[in-house]
């Protein structure tokens, strides 16, 4: 039986305005994947982004869904959260979205600890405004804003986050969707802050600039440096500059959920 | 304020809001430490989780702005409170809460500026900003109580205009409010009228999130009620999803500026000082409408009629109004603490040649009453 | 009826309550009240002062412009909030920690009271500072009776301290009286 997508998207919105062979398509179906595993209801999910290519998945999604403005996606969503502790809220965004602009949310998002689940389509690039370098565009790649190939060093996203306290970081990458659907639905029962980075493609705002304008060879360069995070560890220290590990790099499950810890408070007081 | 001890509050401004906006039903704040508004942040920690309602410090202005219309979408009343620097970063998801008509509360407790300026002194120079500060054309309510009792009236009559026009309601005080304890007697839970948003009344497959066929306030459906409807900050149609169709947006642009412009008889209030019989006329707002008042006594006690107009909703602004007042007296003088602002609402409003005296200072020193009365004096 | 009071100190000293307590007598009696504290970077040791205008009328301008009594519990305090006093105004310093110019005994009427000093002898705690010097107003003015003081007095003060803070008032009041019928003058 083949599995049926329809109650989770909005199919009268399709085709989608992203580039053929994008991976964000990957990440939505990745998503629906792990939402259906878990048997979420749409009803009582929310999805929230922010501004960019990968900001327009939520349009896609039958759910309660918010395109809210450059960057501040995961604070809209610590307000729904805050309001309704019971609802699912997911936040997905671009890398430069959410790294960039966005990136004083980022960290104190998973400082707090709230349980939002929050995936990073990072395609080192922004795609929307015309390919210009993002902080995890690799250095001395090109972008439009780096003719002469980027100046600065990129971020590490997941040591970013561990550093800020998410008690849930992990990583996949649009080459292995049955992966990634696995690493979200994870991500998605974590009872806490989890941060999902997916490695994605644009072929056509970072590919064109740097010898990888077709799809399937941008997506077989990201492929075959993902690394199990357990073969990752066992690489020589030279090695690994060249690959990324990926799977649930980090997690600690007892940590102090958020709302949990504001509702006890509103408990204790009415008590 | 009269008076049985046991009624009455000697609370600063900034408290009043926090307590005021509880009364009103509010349930959720988010905000940023910035003075002089601090004070109702810290209030609204203090009294939100007795009430089951959400506090949340946010990492930055911008973030507390989210959270508050993320949190007005799932439903909540949500208040945030700031002061000029803060007002400024706030603006863009201001404009958001406007386009997707996310009813919510932003207090801006005035203080010296631009930029870092003054900021444990007052200033009323953000009048404009409030009007036009967010970009695009936008509709604006913003209310200028000037007495404490006021404060939490108006605090209430915020909220209920945000829910009634699905819109931010801007608050404007000054720090001279903020800060200033005087007597208030909150009035008794029921006393006052509370409006809440109108909820649709749809199916959820029926729903159109922006469905304008009852009027120009869609009715709401709040996350997680299985409505599932999108939500953006895009020009978008009645279904919510974006679009460039030039007829649409021009029809849905020009929807939410009627909701202000359709509705003044709802929205509108000023009131009026001695103005019955004034020949010379004022015009002031918030903290300087009091020293207005003061000077209006000392001019007639010296035999000069004077009158104030004082507004206490400035946006939409009162042209009307202010019109025929200038139709009663020779002249009109608007004092303000900044460098001319308001003032020249005044004079668009005046359809004469008459003669506008402008009162202004900056400098963190409010107005005192005697500059109006000199005003007075050598306009009459 | 239109007076205004100052009270000013260093940060630290505790004597912002002053302000609120004047207040609530003056709702008591059914007056108007308004008080504004100083806001600035709230530093221990820096000057502080809280104002409080009390009137038989509706407050329209609640600033200070013309004020009546005036206590100071240091110099810094004294030199950078000492002014918009009345001629003849009453002031208030305790001597142990405030010297004023002259020319200031002419223009006011300056009482010395050891405040600080007799806080820490008779109660040990400095907590009770404001209400020493809210006993002093009392026993030199009659903008609120004493009873309204000390009913205010006993709603705000912290449950438990009471008892301690009506002895305080009673200090101030004490002094100032006993002071009085010494017959010392300014």
């Amino acid at each position: 039986m083949s599995f049926d997508y329809k109650p989770y998207l909005r199919y009268e919105k399709l085709p989608h305005m992203w580039c053929p062979g994008c991976g964000i398509g990957i990440v939505v179906k990745a998503m629906i994947r792990a939402f259906d595993d878990l048997e979420w209801d749409p009803r009582d999910i929310a999805v929230v982004s922010g501004i960019g290519c990968t900001s327009r998945a939520p349009g896609y999604l039958n759910m309660n869904t918010l395109h809210t403005t450059h960057g501040r996606a995961l604070s809209f969503a610590t307000g729904i959260k805050m309001h309704r502790p019971d609802g699912n809220v997911v936040v997905i965004a671009g890398d430069g979205d959410s790294t960039a602009i966005g990136g004083n949310h980022l960290i104190h998002a998973a400082r707090r600890n709230i349980n939002i689940t929050m995936i990073v389509n990072n395609n080192n690039i922004y795609g929307m405004t015309g390919g210009q370098y993002s902080p995890t565009t690799p250095l001395g790649a090109k972008a439009a804003t780096a003719p002469y190939g980027n100046l600065e060093p990129s971020f590490d996203l997941p040591h970013l986050l561990r550093g800020a306290g998410a008690s849930f970081v992990a990583r996949g990458h649009v080459g292995n969707g049955r992966q990634l659907s696995t690493i979200l639905k994870k991500g998605f029962a974590h009872n806490g802050f989890a941060f999902i980075e997916v490695v994605s493609n644009c072929h056509t705002q970072f590919g064109r600039r740097n010898r990888m304008a077709d799809p399937m060879n941008m997506i077989k360069w990201i492929s075959d440096r993902a690394k199990p995070l357990k073969k990752f560890g066992q690489m020589e220290e030279d090695d690994k500059a060249k690959y990324f590990p990926v799977g649930v790099l980090f997690e600690e499950k007892d940590r102090p959920e958020y709302t949990a810890t504001y509702e006890k408070l509103i408990k204790k007081l009415s008590a | 304020m009269k008076k049985n001890m046991d009624d009455v509050r000697f609370w600063p401004g900034n408290i009043v809001v926090a307590e005021a906006a509880v009364a009103a039903g509010c349930n959720f704040f988010g905000g940023y430490p910035i003075t002089p508004s601090s004070e109702v942040a810290a209030h609204m920690a203090l009294l939100l989780p007795k009430v089951g309602g959400h506090f949340i410090q946010m990492e930055d202005e911008m973030a507390a702005m989210g959270t508050v219309i993320g949190a007005s979408l799932a439903g909540a009343k949500s208040l945030t409170a700031t002061s000029g620097p803060g007002f400024s970063l706030k603006l863009e998801n201001l404009g958001f809460g406007y386009i997707v008509e996310a009813p919510c509360v932003v207090v801006n407790v005035m203080r010296g500026g631009p930029s870092t300026g003054l900021p444990t002194q007052p200033a009323q120079a953000d009048v404009m900003q409030a009007r036009w500060g967010t970009h695009g054309d936008h509709p604006t309510i913003a209310l200028t109580p000037a007495f404490h009792q006021e404060i939490y009236m108006e605090t209430i009559r915020a909220f209920n205009l945000a829910e009634q026009f699905r819109m931010p309601v801007i608050l404007l005080l000054d720090e001279v409010l903020g800060h200033l304890s005087e007597g208030v007697i909150p009035p008794k839970p029921g006393s006052f009228e509370i409006i809440n948003r109108t909820k649709t009344t749809a199916s959820p497959e029926d729903y159109v999130p922006y469905d304008t066929s009852e009027g120009d306030v869609p009715p709401f459906a709040p996350y997680f009620a299985g409505y599932r409807w999108h939500t953006t900050g895009l020009n978008h149609d009645r279904t919510g999803f974006p679009t460039t169709d030039p007829d649409t947006v021009t029809f849905d642009e020009k929807r939410l500026m009627r909701k202000v412009t359709g509705n003044r008889e709802l929205i509108d209030k000023v009131e009026y000082f001695q103005a019955d019989d004034a020949e010379i006329g004022i015009f002031a707002f918030g903290s300087t409408a009091r020293a207005a008042m003061v000077a209006v006594k000392q001019a007639r006690a010296k035999g000069i009629k004077a009158g104030l107009m004082r507004p206490l909703t400035i946006w939409p602004f009162p042209n009307n109004q202010v019109l025929a007042f200038s139709k009663q007296v020779k002249t009109i003088i608007v004092p303000e603490m900044n460098l001319g602002q308001i003032v020249y609402e005044v004079e668009r409003s005046v359809h004469s040649d008459m003669p506008i005296h402008r009162i202004n200072r900056v400098g963190g020193v409010p107005i005192n009453p005697s500059e109006i009365l000199a005003g007075i004096e050598e306009a009459a | 009826m239109h007076f205004e009071a100052r009270f000013s100190a260093v940060g630290g000293q505790g004597i912002i309550l002053a302000g609120t307590i004047i207040a609530d007598a003056a709702f008591l009696e059914g007056l108007y009240a308004a008080g504004s504290p100083t806001y600035t970077a709230q530093v221990r040791g820096g000057p502080t002062k809280v104002d409080i205008i009390v009137d038989s009328e509706e407050i329209l301008f609640p600033r200070t412009a013309e004020i009546d009594f005036f206590l100071s519990l240091a110099t810094n305090s004294y030199k950078k909030f000492g002014t918009d006093l009345k001629e003849g105004a009453i002031v208030m310093i305790d001597p142990a920690l405030v010297t004023i110019p002259d020319e200031h005994r002419e223009l006011y009427k300056v009482y010395e009271v050891p405040i600080i000093q007799l806080t820490s002898d008779k109660m040990g705690r400095m907590v009770y500072t404001s209400a020493v010097a809210l006993g002093t107003m009392v026993a030199l003015t009659d903008v609120v009776s004493e009873e309204s003081i000390r009913k205010a007095l006993k709603t705000r003060a912290p449950k438990g301290t009471e008892s301690y803070n009506m002895k305080a008032l009673s200090i101030g009041i004490d002094y100032v009286k006993e002071m009085l019928a010494k017959g010392v003058t300014t």
